[in-house]
């Protein structure tokens, strides 16, 4: 185990979930990526976009503020790096973007949205989602890998 | 000012993403390894926001109302579907296979790579589709 990868890990998931804190103190929202942006791209909802798209500049503007500052990075392999390498071509990734977007439309969120939030709430809804994705994105991972040997 | 705190809470995400390496999809991935050289960096992430958040919640939600805005706005259904369970499931694939999920893919749009675009176009796409096929009153 990586001890300074992993310390990283927990400085920045406190940042997130601080981030998290600081959005439902201030707005009363919920800091689901998929729900902010997707609700944005998809209804631009009147009186309710702005706050939307400045929050979607801030997390763009998050990986440039580390960039510029230096040495906080956490890519694997790369001390330097602040934004890893896709790691599938185009048709692999075309297909990942699809199951993305429908399933956290769906399922009414993402990562950020059932996880970092959902779990704080100690919704039924977000658990179940999360144990949800978290095991198919576990199967994927095992199949791909191991069973069909790719490198994905 | 909404503007401005929205800012502000997507400046410390996109920071935490970073921090984390979360912007790095080989350690969501190595993550999601669990038979081959597990990274646990994803456990620290998630926990660390969770429980931060948990306490951040208990504290922010015992006031009457944000404080730039009228009301809280929080999810109140309790009950389980296939909507939700199968949109996880589809996610959970999605995010296997490339180990982005949502967060980490925007943030990442400046080392954007074509196969990065990519993903960010079909998962719009994909946004719409769920709107198109969710009834208007859900």
């Amino acid at each position: 185990m990586n001890f300074t990868a992993s310390f990283q890990g927990l400085i920045g998931g406190v940042l997130i979930g601080l981030s998290a804190t600081w959005l439902m103190a201030t707005l009363g929202r919920i800091a689901g990526i998929s729900g902010i942006i997707g609700t944005l791209i998809t209804t631009r909802p009147r009186g309710d976009s702005a706050w939307r798209l400045a929050f979607g500049i801030g997390l763009v503007s998050g990986p440039v503020l580390a960039l510029f500052i230096g040495g906080l990075g956490n890519v694997a392999g790369a001390p330097n790096e602040v934004i890893g390498q896709p790691s599938g071509g185009m048709p692999l990734m075309l297909v990942a973007g699809l199951l993305v977007g429908l399933g956290t439309g769906l399922g009414s969120g993402c990562t950020s949205g059932h996880g970092v939030c959902g779990l704080a709430r100690l919704s039924v809804r977000s658990l179940a989602a999360t144990v949800t994705f978290l095991i198919a994105a576990i199967i994927t991972v095992f199949v791909v890998r191991h069973v069909m040997g790719g490198n994905v | 000012m909404k503007t401005l705190v929205g800012y502000i809470a997507g400046l410390l995400f996109g920071l935490g993403l970073t921090i984390s390496g979360m912007t790095d999809p080989a350690r969501v991935l190595g993550f999601l390894d669990i038979a081959g050289a597990w990274d646990p960096t994803l456990m620290f992430v998630l926990g660390g926001a969770v429980i931060t958040n948990f306490i951040g919640y208990r504290l922010v939600l015992r006031r009457p109302h944000p404080f730039f805005g009228e009301c809280f706005q929080l999810p109140t259904r309790q009950d389980l579907d296939i909507r939700l369970i199968g949109g996880a499931s589809l996610f959970g694939i999605g995010w296997g296979l490339s180990g982005y999920c949502p967060g980490p893919a925007f943030a990442s749009i400046i080392g954007l790579s074509a196969p990065l675009f990519a993903m960010l176009v079909t998962m719009v796409m994909g946004w719409f589709m769920a709107r198109a096929i969710t009834p208007k009153t859900a």
